[in-house]
């Protein structure tokens, strides 16, 4: 097989890594403020089980963001270089998403103060809502394609971005790694929070249904191939799946299917994608696999690289999510440990 | 300002940023890994306490390298885009390792550290901070391995159909002598910043209990934090020395391959033999080379950091001049401006974040000879003065591994890619034709206003957390949390949560 093209298959593999994994972590950032009930102090302990459910692991979700973009950047500079300036201002909200719900995650408990967890739990949905919706609203462009000029700048505007199709798009990644989240949340937690997660997703699911749905038929009939009809349904059966076994409560099988649904969905958009990396748009000029990749030697040993870290990642990340399996209810959140506001504010040499 | 002026002052002010946390947390990670060996292998409750201490300060410091590398990834596509095109072929390849081999590592290792005292074996717990400090040391060298292709790029061939650098060999890439160079550096200046962090706490807090005079607070200072204070220490001496050798080294083969960049750094204007080292110069270094009164100067001793001899021919080092006249012949590059190329760095910057660095790394020796005299025998020290000089010493090599980057990076000027003297020619780019055509300056602007304020922000938050976790102290109580100390199966709150 052609390496580029081989490359172009990874590449959609670290983003289905990124986007099946950070989903619900995205989701379950996106449910701090949704799921908990009962008084203040209750409150606070639901939102940091929940925070909890995700807290050895969010992290390294996030590493496959950064493989996808490294290697993108060594597999297909053209692509990396026109994406990365093209989606300037994209890119840099969502970057200040992270940054701001990777430092909450951090120091949340650092300080005991309700002031503080509050403002840190803002940056926690926050920083997991933006991102959620502008992957979406990215990928809706990748997919509709991009005005280019013919040395491959990207020359549309930041508003343009913001077409329908992208909006949708958003709308669509937004609504899935909710219910993504609020599946897992079901899966990894014990009590009340885990039924009244396990409602919501229930309710989530029809929702999702019609949106992404929607989104995908969309996708499908104006961008797309007639081979990637498989991944739509793939995508439409398994959100149904969703539906049904969250009415039932089996909760793995659930998170699995919502897990297949997102798969489905990277196979859709890198299949409308392909010959191209960016499709053209409006007359301009399209970006294609062979144009953008690097030169064979490189992806030679990129191929080495991948084949034998990529296995024992994948095996040593499914082990910690086992080390870490057991379901987290309120009664395991201990005392807070951090120091108090007024400590941290006296802190002056 | 225009978009490349810009972008620049972006990168830097990112860059220099995200190095702040980066080297504690490369140096820091294998002391605590240690001090947790310590701990299992002397079942010493000391070393559990230091080890929990010092833990929560890495964490705390590693939340930050985390959030702003991110930025650092993404920032050559977006705002350099055109160098990204340019390098991707040979430059990508170790980000992408870096990311596939390190990252993934540290993240998912890290998490099993926090989270998991009470859920796996002492064992593998405490191999999880060493795969996590491994994994910080290896990150560093491939993105060394990036950086020092862009300092002397070697393993690549321009190819003229696509005007791209090409990769003809990654085992060159990857043993770049340059690399081999730099990482020893990079690495022991990490180790020589944690370790002064290390001494400096541990000592402002021996003399503090000593102070008191109680009878347990001695017993605190001399079982925990004097030994904390001779790891900090030994951690220094090894890697002062080494942060000195593998400097030195790396003078001589800047001279081979980026004469630029040294012959700024010694603000030498004419070529000569048995050239002077100057400690100190008066002269605001702004209208030129001539701009400048040395001193104090030793002679001889640039001549010997560059070349290995004091006198003699040689000894012989090339000047400014000489590189800006030599490079005019051989490239001729006009800017984008269309004015001829000056293939010299801005002296000024480069000659004095060259001395700071030094000096800068030079004040541990201070605190490692006060520090080592003054806990000679078995002593507690309660002088106050040792106290004090830790705490003055901390933020010393943090500022000499800030200006080290600076001079690297500033002295790699006009290039962002500098052509190799003995590679080919054509792989070379300057960092005017690096910058995206397609972006805006006022995006440019809007990001590097964004990223400024919410790093400035975080800075304060980061300080505050580091200094008043510092000021706790070891935790007094500490117990062993693992599942083979635990007599009973029921479930327990978590040791750790958020």
């Amino acid at each position: 097989m052609d390496l580029a093209i081989l490359w172009f298959v990874i590449i959609a593999v670290l983003w289905t890594g990124y986007l099946v994994l950070e989903g619900f972590d995205f989701g379950v950032g996106m449910l701090l403020s949704i799921l908990p009930r009962g008084d203040r102090e209750h409150r606070e302990k639901e939102r940091r089980v929940l925070v909890n459910t995700i807290g050895p692991v969010w992290d390294g979700n996030e590493v496959w963001l950064l493989t996808a973009g490294g290697a993108t950047f060594a597999a297909f500079p053209e692509w990396y270089a026109t994406m990365f300036s093209g989606f300037y201002l994209p890119l840099l909200i969502i970057l200040v998403g992270l940054v701001a719900r990777g430092v909450a995650f951090e120091y949340r408990g650092k300080i005991a103060d309700p002031a503080w967890a509050r403002r840190c739990d803002l940056a926690i949905q926050a920083g997991s809502w933006i991102p959620a919706v502008m992957w979406g609203v990215a990928f809706g462009n990748l997919v509709r394609g991009l005005l280019l000029d013919e040395s491959f700048q990207y020359v549309g505007g930041f508003w343009a971005l913001l077409n329908p199709f992208a909006l949708l798009g958003g709308l669509t990644t937004a609504t899935l790694f909710l219910l993504h989240g609020a599946v897992f949340v079901a899966l990894k937690t014990d009590g009340d929070i885990r039924h009244r997660a396990a409602r919501l997703a229930s309710g989530l699911s029809v929702v999702t249904l019609v949106v992404a749905g929607g989104w995908a038929l969309w996708a499908q009939l104006a961008f797309s191939e007639p081979w990637t009809w498989i991944a739509v349904l793939v995508a439409a059966g398994s959100l149904v799946g969703v539906v049904v076994t969250t009415r039932q409560r089996r909760e793995g099988l659930a998170f699995a299917l919502s897990a297949v649904t997102i798969v489905a969905a990277v196979v859709l958009i890198f299949g409308s994608m392909f010959p191209d990396v960016i499709p053209a748009v409006d007359g301009g000029t399209s970006l294609s696999v062979a144009e953008a990749s690097s030169t064979d030697y490189t992806l030679t040993v990129m191929s080495w690289v991948a084949v034998f870290l990529t296995p024992l990642v994948i095996a040593y990340q499914a082990w910690t999510y086992w080390v870490f399996r057991r379901r987290l209810s309120t009664r395991d959140i201990p005392a807070p440990a951090g120091l108090s506001w007024q400590k941290i504010k006296d802190a002056a040499f | 300002m225009d978009a490349l002026a810009l972008a620049r002052w972006q990168f830097a002010i990112t860059t220099v940023y995200h190095f702040i946390f980066v080297p504690l947390t490369i140096g820091l990670a294998p002391i605590v890994a240690g001090m947790q060996t310590a701990w299992v292998v002397t079942k010493k409750e000391r070393w559990l306490r230091l080890t929990k201490f010092f833990g929560k300060l890495l964490l705390i410091n590693f939340a930050l390298g985390v959030v702003t590398g991110i930025w650092q990834e993404f920032q050559f596509g977006m705002a350099w885009s055109e160098y990204s095109r340019f390098v991707g072929d040979v430059f990508g390849a170790p980000l992408a390792m870096e990311a596939l081999a390190a990252f993934f590592v540290e993240s998912v290792f890290l998490g099993v550290w926090i989270f998991g005292w009470d859920r796996v074996s002492k064992k593998i717990h405490l191999a999880s901070i060493w795969l996590f400090a491994l994994a910080t040391n290896l990150s560093a060298f491939f993105i060394l391995a990036a950086n020092s292709w862009m300092q002397h790029p070697v393993g690549a061939v321009y190819n003229p159909e696509t005007g791209r650098a090409e990769m003809e060999s990654i085992w060159a890439v990857l043993t770049n002598n340059t690399l081999l160079a730099a990482f020893p550096h990079t690495i022991t200046a990490a180790f020589l910043t944690a370790g002064t962090f290390v001494a400096g706490i541990a000592a402002w807090w021996m003399v503090r209990l000593a102070r008191s005079r109680k009878p347990e607070h001695l017993e605190t200072a001399r079982t925990v934090y004097r030994p904390a204070v001779l790891v900090g220490v030994w951690v220094m001496i090894v890697a002062g020395l080494g942060v000195a050798f593998t400097g030195d080294v790396q003078g001589k083969l800047m001279y081979e391959q980026q004469p630029g960049k040294m012959s700024s750094a010694e603000a030498l204007c004419e070529g000569t033999e048995s050239a002077e080292f100057s400690i100190l110069a008066i002269g605001p270094l702004q209208a030129g080379c001539e701009d400048v009164n040395h001193v104090l100067s030793v002679p001889g001793l640039t001549s010997y950091l560059g070349t290995g001899h004091f006198s003699g021919e040689e000894s012989y080092l090339p000047g400014v001049y000489d590189v800006q006249e030599a490079y005019s012949e051989r490239y001729g590059d006009v800017t984008v401006d269309g004015e001829p190329v000056t293939y010299t760095p801005p002296l000024a910057i480069t000659y004095w974040s060259f001395r700071l660095m030094i000096g800068f790394a030079a004040f541990s020796v201070a605190l490692a000879l006060a520090a080592l005299w003054l806990t000679r025998r078995g002593r507690v020290s309660d002088n106050v003065w040792l106290g004090r000089l830790g705490i003055l010493a901390i933020p010393m090599p943090f500022l000499a591994c800030s200006f080290g980057w600076i001079f690297t990076e500033v002295g790699r000027q006009p290039w962002v890619v500098a052509p190799n003297p003995t590679g080919i020619d054509a792989v070379r780019l300057l960092t005017d034709r690096g910058v995206s055509t397609a972006v805006p300056p006022g995006m440019i602007l809007t990001s590097m206003i964004v990223l400024t304020v919410i790093y400035a922000a975080l800075a304060v938050v980061w300080y505050r957390l580091m200094h008043r976790y510092t000021i706790e102290g070891v935790p007094d109580a500490v117990r062993d949390e693992s599942p083979e100390a635990r007599d009973d199966d029921t479930d327990r709150p978590l040791s750790f949560a958020y």
